[in-house]
């Protein structure tokens, strides 16, 4: 199947579900972290009775309400894809997500239109606390809205707490919590929320820098900034933190992702950690055993890559060529020895169909194997390599080498999210220093870059997507499903025909939400806290 | 519930200029998910090429394990 599968169907079918989740995920971040930094200038007003926190709690309010109008239901259309383009992902898991998602999507959009409305209609109907209550709410609703979406996302590239019905051909939960709170759950929710913070404290502190520049504005834009770089620091920190738990996951659960996103070949104990480099002729297409790791420039942090992925500086890291070829020094099978048992979970449930619609003797046997914990370990496991299988030796082999993502676009999107990722950390902590010492307001630079970092704190949230989706692939379920399995086979002109509709309804919102965004800006917040 | 319906009609009637655009934007975003997108190009592909639950997990695991 793997030689037959239509690669036009499949690159349109993913093309479109990243573009799909790329342009939702433009509103999303914003959304989840301005909620909070408008709940503490909330606060702060309530606290205070200033009346200045009230206009900028307006102010922010507003542009947190643009936002979130021109991003909500843009997600919806991700579930449409589950069911249209990847039909067969869809009734693989769907016992596992479909209600909790149908729940949250059902709870998110009571809780979320009801204390919006107190929000923006709220002010002087509602008493202070209440209207309060409800900002903290909103943003805490939202926050929660994405729970699990991203449990989901989890549990695609680090699957537990399920069993497998062959009757079905599904998946079924047989623990909450080892889906729920699993450590990979965990840890995308929190890097994944905490980088929207992030965001939206660039988002503040970049708006408010051009009120300074344009000399508007000064006492509200350094009060902005004071709460968004405080924020946006801690957030940073929260970052680091959840970022650097998901590199150890990933080195335990999804190594080939981890030695993709730092083009690591061959393996290493005492591994370095490229912390800045540029790789040569691109070998990862097609790629065979005589490929060699080939940077024009690095620049490498001795033992680092050991140390966060094993907390151990002398610890082995394998390399993309050990993964495929194995290396039983480190006891790693190779992919070869995957796909040969990965084929005979397959063949083993095709057989057990047939027995079953022939009342054929063998099915007992056959139905006993998914409730072997043993088998299901060490064959089930890699059912997904089956799609490799070939039955020519010298094929096999080949076939091994293409179960890896790109590596260039691995390796890029990762450093692209980490460096920026530091240059947000750096510049929050410039930006409260040079208020704190009164200096800000003249410093054209840093205004400046704290302006030009909107876009690229944009950049570095889609980078991070890109490293988990590009670098997972050619899975859509870690050794369970590949992405050419997970799709439905219909007629991919019918896929493009939706690409180009979504990219024309996408960037027609985006353009709406920018042209708004930047009048409202540059408009600027009321003089007297009057209407939003 | 007349003070929640006054609340937010209240609400809608004294919407700024910039969230009167915002709900026209919200409306026609719906109308083309729910109504274009999701009638003319979303269907559920194993809803609507099989009758049964049996038939759609016969086709998957058909999906799955052709070799």
């Amino acid at each position: 199947m793997f030689e037959s599968i239509d690669l036009t169907l499949v690159n349109w079918s993913r093309a479109q579900f990243a573009l799909t989740a790329m342009y939702h995920w433009i509103f999303v971040p914003l959304t989840l972290g301005l909620g909070f930094i408008v709940a503490f200038m909330e606060t702060l007003y309530v606290k205070t009775g200033n009346p200045e926190w009230k206009r900028i709690t307006k102010y922010w309010m507003k542009l947190f309400g643009i936002n979130f109008a021109i991003g909500v239901a843009t997600g919806i259309i991700l579930e449409f894809e589950f069911g249209t383009n990847w039909s067969n992902y869809s009734w693989f898991v769907g016992d596992i997500f479909g209600a909790p998602l149908a729940i949250e999507g059902i709870m998110a959009f009571f809780m979320e239109s009801t204390f919006i409305a107190v929000m923006f209609f709220g002010w002087g109907k509602v008493s202070k606390k209440f209207h309060l209550t409800s900002t903290w709410l909103t943003a805490i609703g939202a926050n929660l809205s994405a729970v699990w979406i991203l449990v989901a996302n989890a549990w695609m590239q680090d699957p537990v707490g399920m069993k497998f019905n062959p009757d079905t051909a599904r998946m079924e939960m047989v623990n909450f919590w080892d889906v729920f709170l699993s450590p990979s759950a965990v840890t995308k929710f929190l890097h994944t929320t905490t980088s929207g913070f992030v965001l939206a404290a660039i988002f503040v502190v970049g708006v408010s820098s051009w009120y300074l520049l344009k000399k508007r504005e000064i006492l509200f834009a350094k009060k902005s900034i004071v709460i968004a770089s405080t924020f946006g620091i801690i957030a940073s920190i929260m970052l680091i933190a959840s970022g650097d738990s998901s590199a150890r996951e990933m080195a335990e659960k999804q190594p080939m992702k981890f030695a993709a996103m730092e083009a690591l070949y061959e393996g290493k104990t005492n591994a370095p950690l490229v912390a800045i480099g540029l790789i040569g002729d691109p070998q990862d297409d097609p790629m065979d055993k005589t490929a060699k790791e080939d940077f024009k420039i690095k620049i490498e942090i001795p033992n680092m890559l050991s140390y966060m992925a094993f907390l151990k500086a002398d610890a082995f890291v394998p390399g993309i060529k050990d993964l495929i070829l194995g290396n039983e020094k480190h006891g790693i099978m190779s992919y070869k020895e995957k796909i040969q048992r990965g084929y005979e979970a397959q063949q083993t449930l095709a057989a057990y169909k047939k027995a079953q619609k022939e009342g054929l003797p063998e099915l007992a046997s056959l139905k006993a194997k998914f409730n072997d914990q043993n088998w299901m370990d060490n064959y089930f496991q890699y059912f997904g390599y089956g799609a490799y299988y070939a039955e020519d030796e010298a094929q096999l082999e080949k076939n091994a080498f293409k179960i890896i993502p790109p590596i260039s676009i691995s390796f890029y999107s990762f450093h692209i999210m980490v460096i920026l990722g530091g240059h947000f950390l750096l510049l929050f902590i410039i930006l409260l220093w040079l208020i704190f010492k009164n200096k800000l307001a003249d410093n054209k630079i840093v205004l400046w870059t704290a302006v030009w970092s909107i876009p690229l704190v944009y950049i570095a949230s889609q980078a991070g997507w890109i490293v988990a989706e590009v670098g997972r692939q050619p899975w859509v379920i870690q050794d369970l499903m590949t992405t050419s399995r997970a799709v439905s086979q219909i007629d991919s002109g019918s896929v493009m025909v939706t690409f180009w509709l979504f990219a024309l309804t996408f960037t027609s919102l985006l353009i709406a939400e920018v042209k708004i965004l930047t009048k409202q800006i540059k408009i600027g917040p009321k003089k007297e806290g009057g209407k939003i | 519930m007349k003070r929640i319906i006054d609340f937010y009609m209240d609400g809608f009637k004294n919407l700024p200029q910039w969230a009167r655009s915002i709900w026209f934007i919200i409306l026609l975003k719906l109308f083309i998910i729910f109504v274009i997108f999701k009638i003319f190009f979303f269907q559920n592909k194993l809803k609507k090429d099989f009758s049964s639950d049996n038939e759609r997990a016969d086709y998957v695991i058909e999906q799955l394990t052709n070799p």
